[in-house]
């Protein structure tokens, strides 16, 4: 008689537990349907895909479709090399400046830092927008438009502040005595940099790295506004011209949504292989900002 | 610490210690001070060394472009003759007589009121329920913030195609339940919640940081709370809300700058149409810029970006205090 009212609160317990797993799961479905449906109808022939009702499962599959997006209407192997070489690029030098700038910050003396840092963190509230003008008419008067500079050289110089911050707290995680030592055997400063403190960062590397690699990978506007001739164009540019010949000539779904897989798989693989960084990054900023 | 520093050094390689006595170079410190202003002079030429690339990134693509937007917002520019001075009249021309200006102004503010409030809870509201100790947890959270990692404009073609009033899903569903769906995209009415509709997909960001602020509410205060009998309803606006305050704050913040600068989904899938029903402001701005070269005009539109979201930043700042909740606080009153 004692355990009754344990039960039936234990078992109230599970059962609202179980409604709750529920729910999380509806949830689930509901936000991986549009990925399903992309992924559906980039495998159907064509008569599958404008029926009504909807078909979900492909068939027969059309892997061909592939073949055809990706190849014969646009080259989008280039686009992705490309894009790649912008990603890369960018990312190693948002990767160096930024750490470069959170020694400054966080392992270096001198009068005003903390006046500083604020200065950098304020950065982060300019919209992109509101300097967009002037910085196109600079590369313009440079030159450099329809190259992969505007698009790299911004992220050479300390990346971004997001980054420098996350650096910066990382770094201030680092026992100090380490700096000491090594100077003690005579490191210099950019020794101290290289030797100690990056290796020791590797998570913020990571996650600046993986951060700086992802955005670079799907920006859409710089790449909109500084790159115009066919073999230079990155892939969401690609993706976009896609969808605009579709335009004049009819949209074809199920081409549009297989060069659509193709580029999001190269994001999706990072964020997989990256996961615990990525969401180790945001929670940081989050958190501590 | 493991050994003794030699005495100067100590405090030369000691960044934490102040740097008050530095001034008395020509003083009573002698060869010491002399020494150690020595070390020092060496410490800002290095910190300058480490900072030049951040240094050189602020002027030419933070501060300078920033101040080069508002000057060129004085004159009329099409970037292919010389800019002629024109005074105040690319702001006179966008306060009284665009009616775009005023259209695309008003589809930003209308998309952020309604995305920023309904992507906030909703991210709130998973983040409470996956904070449950419920199985799987990894896994969900994986699928909860897959959709974040998909670029605008993938995320803008999946939509395009899932808003398609023939043959996309959303409309087969709404069907299933005997409601005739609108032609999303083509609709002015319906444009703007297809818009919102399609914001709420990627919440993974805020998600992440609601359920991180969750898991940093300590036991003890919801134990303390039980004990008092307090309820579930009671528990999460005693407990639970004043402690995520901050990441309320945070994600508040970050949610205005990106909302005012939604380009993509808006460039992608209408071209800003139909009938202007979303044209962004930034949309507007980069035809003004890139499309008819209006740089003037387009370095107005910027400024005045620029400002309104200083002075919602500042806003959002200020009202902190009244409704942001750090711990701090309490810790600094003992």
């Amino acid at each position: 008689m004692q355990a009754t009212p344990r039960m039936a609160w234990a078992l109230q317990r599970r059962l609202r537990r179980g409604i709750l797993f529920l729910v999380l799961c509806a949830i689930a479905v509901i936000l991986m349907i549009p990925l399903f449906w992309m992924v559906s109808t980039s495998l159907k022939v064509e008569e599958q895909v404008y029926t009504f009702p909807p078909v979900w499962m492909p068939k027969p599959i059309a892997w061909e479709n592939y073949a055809y997006a990706l190849v014969r209407i646009l080259p989008f192997p280039r686009f992705i090399g490309n894009t790649l070489y912008v990603s890369v690029a960018s990312t190693v030098g948002a990767v160096l400046t930024s750490s470069m700038a959170a020694f400054a910050f966080s392992r270096l003396r001198w009068p005003g830092r903390d006046y500083v840092f604020m200065l950098v963190l304020a950065t982060m509230m300019v919209p992109m927008f509101s300097t967009i003008v002037p910085t196109f008419i600079l590369f313009h008067k440079l030159g450099w438009v329809d190259t992969y500079y505007p698009l790299i050289v911004p992220f050479w110089t300390g990346g971004a502040a997001f980054y420098i911050f996350l650096m910066r707290q990382f770094f201030m995680t680092i026992p100090i005595d380490l700096d000491e030592a090594a100077r003690i055997d005579g490191c210099s400063d950019v020794r101290i940099w290289w030797h100690v403190l990056l290796p020791l960062s590797r998570p913020a590397v990571a996650t600046v790295a993986v951060y700086c690699f992802m955005a670079r990978w799907n920006d859409f506007f710089k790449p909109l506004i500084f790159l115009h001739s066919m073999e230079k164009l990155t892939v969401t540019l690609g993706l976009n011209m896609f969808r605009s010949a579709a335009r004049d000539y009819g949209v074809r779904y199920h081409w549009l949504m297989a060069a659509s897989v193709a580029a999001l798989l190269p994001s999706l693989v990072v964020f997989f292989l990256a996961q615990k960084t990525f969401v180790q990054g945001v929670v940081m900023t989050g958190i501590k900002g | 610490m493991l050994f003794q520093l030699p005495e100067g050094l100590a405090e030369a390689v000691n960044p934490r210690e102040d740097l008050s006595y530095e001034y008395t170079l020509f003083g009573k410190g002698h060869t010491k001070v002399l020494k150690r202003s020595r070390i020092r002079k060496r410490e800002y030429a290095s910190a300058l060394l480490f900072l030049a690339p951040w240094i050189i990134g602020f002027v030419v693509f933070e501060i300078g472009p920033l101040l080069a937007s508002g000057t060129i917002s004085f004159f009329k520019w099409d970037l292919i003759g010389d800019p002629r001075w024109a005074g105040l009249a690319n702001y006179e021309e966008l306060f009284t007589r665009d009616a775009l200006f005023w259209q695309s102004f008003k589809v930003t503010t209308i998309y952020s009121l309604s995305s920023i409030p309904l992507r906030l809870a909703l991210a709130l509201l998973v983040a409470l329920l996956m904070n449950q100790k419920v199985p799987g947890i990894a896994a969900f959270r994986t699928i909860f913030y897959m959709p974040s990692v998909v670029s605008g404009v993938v995320m803008a073609m999946i939509w395009f195609w899932v808003f398609n009033s023939r043959f996309g899903i959303l409309n087969h569903f709404l069907g299933l339940m005997g409601i005739d769906g609108p032609n999303w995209l083509m609709d002015t009415k319906w444009v703007m919640p297809a818009f919102v509709v399609m914001s709420l997909w990627s919440i993974g960001a805020p998600m992440i940081t609601f359920l991180a602020g969750l898991q940093g509410v300590p036991q003890e205060l919801y134990d303390a709370a039980s004990v008092d009998g307090a309820g579930r309803w009671r528990v999460f606006w005693s407990v639970t809300w004043p402690l995520l305050t901050p990441v309320v704050f945070f994600n508040l913040v970050t949610g205005v700058i990106s909302s005012f600068q939604t380009f993509t989904a808006s460039y992608v899938m209408t071209e800003g149409g139909p009938a202007n029903s979303t044209l962004f402001y930034v949309l507007y701005l980069y035809r003004n810029a890139f499309k008819v070269f209006r740089m003037g005009k387009a370095c107005a539109m910027a400024w005045i970006l620029f400002v309104l979201v200083l002075v919602l930043t500042t806003l959002m700042f200020k009202s902190s205090p009244l409704w942001v909740f750090y711990e701090t606080e309490v810790e600094g009153r003992r």
